[in-house]
């Protein structure tokens, strides 16, 4: 347990305790975020399967009354966190939403600050402040209100536009987002002043308990469009297809001058956040034949898998008995 | 010089001290200078840095979050207060959140400037003083701009802080002269300057020695200019001697000031433009009632407009705002 002591200056965060600095990179388990060498295809698989594992194991916490609050877990949808983090840089930033466990673990690796976080311990990445849906992290901030961080992203790409940087600032938003207005005004800005941001559209399919279909009028790629932004579309949970795609939108992204949209339409396999499903159950039986670690894991050889599975099982294991001890 | 020359030269100040300062609003840019001509000439001087953007408030505070959060200090300017409430989601869950939610690991230090009130005939949805949808909220601070506070001083002391500001402008003050105090006076009147930890003003004005007032008056904005003008009218023609204090910061109150002069009068009177009701003025009762418990003269006497719409006819909206009458009618009923 280390002590919190913050120093601030300029605006920058410096952690002044040298324990919970060595905690934070020991936090990054190659277990779970990628063994340095192995095949790309193992390494897709193994950060999948890690984001998978931690929220499944979640929710086991939350039935075990380990856990308060609430989480919006993103179980059929890790392929998406894994295919645009792979093509990001270590100086893009990445804001994210009320589902976020997934592009925070992607882009972090910080499997225990995360769960400490969850579990509202101060050794939690916001001090157990922020919970589920409020995290920061070098590079990384996640917050609640839906379309409210799209303009936050886009004041952070207008910074690296006037800083001359080459970087991304890149925000995930699902179908329900684009009911919200502040959306829209971005867009229009972000399009107009040429901002280096990155729209990443998760279509789930269902907004909360509205399915897309009552919520959503017109084509979500015309949305885009209609505002100039190039848009790069897939429908898919193939991790392999979705990074050709996200490393095509953001190649040009870099090299663009404005903003570009990523529409990714996928699936929730899980409940909106915790025991909260009224979704027709065949249509949920499905999909779960195209869940993205299914569909990838048949790439790897049997026994590297299993291999795999039993490493991410040993590291998760670790990071919870490691949070239930803080 | 008037409010309005001396708002533009502290925001022309603020652009030459830090590289970080950005301008963001609607119509900021020459030749037009902003809807009440505030920031003409700047967009000229420091291209780039001062921006015109569309029709878009909650965009406007959002990407001055982003901005906030990679280490610049923007300033943005909403046309009419009343469109604060197209970027209050972007204030309350985001702004004045995102440090006290990430634990300090950031600072969103945005300042949102606006001109508010009403006396100019525009009517419902350009007249009010939505101020008090703001007070009390965590982590944010609300400052008034008043005649007798120096504008570059104040952008200066919130710059140098990190906490986001809702700064609050009254039109009609636009093209008034400063008052500010001069070698202890403000005109005539004894001119007392507190400054807060934070580098913020409140200014005390009296005619004659606090322990001659019989009352405190609170108040800022235009608000505290009228009621200057009817204590100075009061004290000249009635002998109604009483204390204004005109704190910069509005929410929250540095109670000290106005501690130390209740304190002598025993009495204290709460001015604000905004709607009556739950009010800043009812905030301040609740404290100074519980403060001074028992040491009172009488109970804390409030005015506000009244709780409705502001109309656009003249005579309509003297009936419902506070006037100059209203304030020394006011007046007279806590030096009664």
């Amino acid at each position: 347990m280390g002590v919190h002591t913050h120093v601030r200056e300029l605006g920058q965060y410096v952690e002044a305790d040298t324990t919970i600095a060595a905690a934070i990179v020991d936090r990054r388990d190659a277990r779970l975020v990628g063994v340095p060498g192995e095949p790309q295809a193992e390494r897709l698989y193994r950060r999948m399967r890690f984001i998978r594992r931690f929220e499944e194991s979640l929710l086991e916490l939350f039935e075990r009354g380990l856990l308060n609050g609430t989480t919006h877990a993103c179980i059929g949808q890790e392929a998406n966190a894994i295919a645009i983090v792979e093509h990001l840089a270590d100086d893009d930033h990445v804001f994210s939403n009320h589902r976020c466990h997934g592009h925070f673990l992607a882009r972090t690796g910080d499997a225990l600050g995360l769960m400490a976080e969850i579990m509202g311990k101060p050794e939690g990445v916001c001090g157990g402040i922020g919970g589920s849906q409020h995290l920061c992290a070098p590079g990384f901030m996640s917050n609640g209100v839906q379309g409210g961080i799209v303009p936050s992203a886009a004041g952070i790409a207008l910074a690296k536009q006037l800083d001359a940087s080459a970087s991304l600032s890149v925000v995930f938003i699902g179908d329900g987002t684009l009911g919200e207005g502040a959306t829209y005004e971005t867009l229009n800005l972000a399009s107009l002043w040429r901002l280096p941001l990155v729209v990443v559209l998760e279509d789930n399919g269902w907004a909360q308990s509205t399915p897309s279909s009552a919520n959503l009028a017109g084509s979500m790629r015309d949305r885009f469009a209609a505002f100039g932004l190039p848009v790069f579309e897939i429908d898919s949970t193939d991790v392999e297809e979705i990074a050709a795609v996200a490393e095509r939108a953001l190649a040009q992204a870099r090299t663009h001058d404005g903003p570009v949209a990523i529409v990714i339409h996928t699936y929730r396999l899980c409940h909106h956040s915790k025991n909260d499903d009224n979704r027709p159950a065949d249509e949920v039986a499905a999909r779960w034949e195209l869940d993205p670690i299914e569909i990838h894991g048949r790439r790897l050889g049997v026994s590297a898998r299993a291999a795999i599975d039993a490493e991410v099982e040993s590291a998760l294991q670790d990071v919870i008995d490691r949070a239930l001890a803080l | 010089m008037i409010a309005a020359r001396a708002m533009g030269d502290a925001l022309r100040a603020a652009l030459n001290e830090d590289d970080r300062v950005i301008l963001l609003g609607e119509d900021l840019i020459d030749p037009y200078g902003g809807a009440f001509k505030v920031t003409r000439g700047l967009s000229t001087d420091f291209p780039g840095r001062v921006r015109s953007t569309p029709i878009s408030e909650g965009a406007i505070a959002g990407l001055s979050a982003g901005l906030a959060l990679s280490g610049y200090r923007p300033i943005a300017e909403i046309m009419f207060g009343d469109f604060l409430t197209l970027c209050f989601d972007q204030i309350v869950n985001h702004i004045a959140k995102y440090e006290a939610m990430y634990n300090g690991k950031v600072t969103c230090p945005v300042i949102i400037r606006t001109p508010s009130g009403g006396g100019r005939g525009y009517g419902p949805t350009h007249s009010q003083s939505l101020e008090k949808h703001f007070f009390g909220v965590p982590h944010l601070r609300v400052v008034g701009s008043s005649l007798v506070h120096e504008p570059t001083a104040v952008l200066r002391a919130l710059l140098a802080q990190n906490s986001p500001v809702l700064l609050i402008e009254h039109k009609l003050l636009y093209p008034l002269h400063l008052l500010l105090p001069v070698g202890g006076r403000i005109e005539s009147d004894i001119a007392e300057v507190h400054v807060s930890a934070d580098g913020l003003p409140t200014v005390s004005i009296r005619a004659v020695p606090r322990e001659d007032c019989s009352f405190t008056v609170l108040a800022y904005g235009y608000q505290a200019e009228l009621a200057r003008r009817a204590l100075s009218r009061l004290a000249v023609v009635e002998e109604i001697f009483g204390e204004l204090v005109v704190p910069s910061q509005i929410s929250p109150l540095d109670w000290e000031p106005i501690d130390a002069s209740v304190n002598v009068t025993r009495s204290l009177l709460v001015i604000e433009e905004g709607v009556d009701g739950f009010a800043w003025g009812s905030e301040v009762a609740a404290r100074i009632s519980s403060h001074f418990f028992g040491k009172l003269r009488r109970p804390v006497v409030t005015a506000a407009s009244d709780p409705t719409v502001i109309p656009s006819s003249k005579m309509l909206e003297a009936e419902m705002l506070m006037t100059f009458e209203r304030v020394e009618q006011a007046i007279r009923q806590v030096a009664a």
